[in-house]
């Protein structure tokens, strides 16, 4: 097994922390992962990605051309990650802010409302955990108890009363994700 | 599951090894994108437990002084900083050279010249294997590819510093720094002690002691004929550490036609470029220097004689520097082509094999 994500949407959204989470998940599954941020001058507003790989084997370059899953929150990163998924890879995007939907054929697309969902259940800090679950359901690749063991992990102590409210929008995005083609 | 395996950027795990090791002292100041070495260490709080120094200097300047400083004690003492601030520090490392003293210095690179930019580059391989400050001198450069490899380099630059009372260099740049992968951290070694530090540095001006005559630290000698001597004595050290000390990496050579030389950052694109380039049935091969300097020459040497060979391609993020080294290791008798991408751009693999194919076929 290996898959090379990448993750991009505004500063603020949660797109590090959400790649942060999936690659402590792989470390818990015995898995090797990288986690690559677009560090920078970047802040809230302004667009942010990063690169997770988690595979069986070594990992070669943790900087890629194309991706076998492009999870993307913005339309901007659609406009600039569209075009490099793989043939047969998937692309997940939430649909708001979207005008310009994506458009190829070649690859499986994806569309989660987690922006809406999240405002609506009144879990606004984890939407990018309802991303991150619609991303299981199409690519179980990491075990949901080992995703938790990741959350535990990855998350300072004050903040393990969070993981519920974390399990849940994980839960929630494996149900309200929807093919698109 | 193991649970010594843990999941951290590059910077972090150098300041956890570096307190693991046994670390008497850091001394920076602040600079994209290394500043979390400093950070970790502030977090981690060493001074409490191991009694380590972790201080912020006013400015580089004062940093790599004080590591000149603690050194001369015999200390395990060491800097970090990115491309400009090295570039402050470049007059300290010479004296820290001149005088013989080991230190460990940590450059994570970014884009230059000047400010540049924050992003990756590996720009700065001229001054840390070619001198960088002034005078006859070499720093032992080491040149991480992983996660790992930037613990596995603290303990080992600091064992190799000190066995040649030589200044060693983590050579690594932002993109090696800012990434977090697995790494399992070195198992921890006390402090030296000070009856240590007389045994392991006699040389040291630790506090004399009555019954022998005061050490003195410095890199001046007035006298010409003296500063030769002295300077003699450093190339032979230098020539043993360029017998004994080389480290490197093969991936896929036996058969290969096409060598990619490359370290750091670019040495793993150029590994997924060495697997795309194979898929399409083109024999290419890696080699990637661990030490900059001591470099491999007599690898390289080796597989510039041999008939299967057609060509190499250094691939770096600057302009061409390594590819020097590497044309004078393979003396004429091979093609030697360069690729690299500057201020600030880490090359594609396919862009690699894109260059393989251009430039060699």
């Amino acid at each position: 097994m290996k898959e090379e994500i990448i993750i991009a949407g505004f500063g603020g959204q949660g797109v590090l922390s959400m790649g942060k989470i999936l690659a402590y998940s792989g470390l818990m599954q015995g898995q090797e992962v990288s986690w690559i941020p677009s560090y920078g001058p970047e802040q809230r507003g302004g667009t942010a990605n990063v690169t997770v790989i988690l595979s069986d084997d070594r990992i070669s370059s943790p900087v890629l051309n194309s991706y076998d899953t492009a999870i993307i929150l913005n339309q901007q990163s659609l406009d600039k990650f569209e075009k490099t998924v793989k043939p047969g890879g998937a692309l997940i995007y939430d649909g708001y802010g979207i005008v310009t939907p994506p458009t190829r054929t070649d690859i499986n697309i994806y569309r989660i409302d987690a922006m809406d969902k999240s405002v609506e259940k009144n879990m606004a800090k984890a939407f990018n955990m309802i991303v991150l679950g619609g991303f299981l359901k199409i690519r179980p690749i990491v075990k949901l108890e080992n995703v938790i063991a990741g959350l535990k992990k990855s998350l300072p102590e004050r903040h393990h009363k969070l993981i519920p409210m974390n399990e849940e929008a994980i839960k929630l995005g494996m149900d309200i994700i929807e093919k698109q083609n | 599951m193991n649970e010594e395996i843990k999941l951290m950027k590059g910077n972090e795990a150098i300041a956890h090894a570096a307190i693991r090791c046994g670390c008497d002292g850091y001394f920076g100041y602040p600079i994209t994108p290394q500043s979390e070495i400093m950070e970790t260490l502030m977090e981690e709080q060493p001074w409490k437990t191991t009694g380590m120094v972790v201080l912020q200097a006013e400015s580089e300047v004062a940093a790599v002084n004080m590591v000149y400083g603690g050194a001369g004690c015999g200390k395990r003492v060491m800097t970090s900083s990115s491309s400009p601030g090295m570039s402050l520090k470049m007059e300290g490392v010479s004296y820290i050279a001149g005088a013989e003293l080991p230190c460990l210095l940590v450059n994570v690179m970014r884009g230059g010249p000047g400010l540049g930019t924050i992003q990756p580059s590996q720009a700065d391989y001229f001054q840390a294997v070619k001198g960088g400050g002034h005078g006859d001198y070499k720093v032992i450069t080491l040149a991480p590819a992983s996660v790992q490899e930037m613990a596995d380099f603290t303990k080992l630059g600091f064992e190799l510093a000190f066995k040649y009372r030589n200044p060693a260099m983590i050579l690594a740049d932002g993109l090696i720094g800012q990434m977090m992968e697995k790494v399992i951290l070195p198992p921890f070694t006390p402090r030296f002690t000070a009856e240590e530090i007389s045994k392991i540095s006699p040389w040291a001006t630790y506090g004399k002691p009555a019954s022998r005559e005061p050490n003195v630290i410095t890199s001046l000698e007035l006298e010409s004929k003296d500063m030769e001597a002295r300077n003699l004595k450093f190339q032979a050290k230098y020539r043993e550490i360029e017998e004994k000390e080389v480290l490197y990496e093969e991936m896929n050579c036996d058969d290969a036609e096409y060598i990619l030389v490359a370290f750091g950052s670019s040495a793993r694109v150029c590994q997924k470029a060495v697997e795309t380039a194979r898929e399409q049935g083109i024999k290419a091969g890696l080699i990637r220097p661990k030490t900059l300097w001591p470099f491999p020459t007599r690898l390289i040497e080796s597989y510039a004689n041999s008939a299967k060979v057609k060509g190499f391609m250094s691939v770096e993020m600057n302009a061409g520097q390594m590819v020097e080294d590497v044309q004078l290791a393979v003396n004429g008798k091979k093609k030697v082509a360069f690729f690299g991408r500057l201020g600030g751009i880490v090359p594609t693999p396919d862009e690699v094999v894109d260059a393989i194919k251009e430039k060699l076929f």
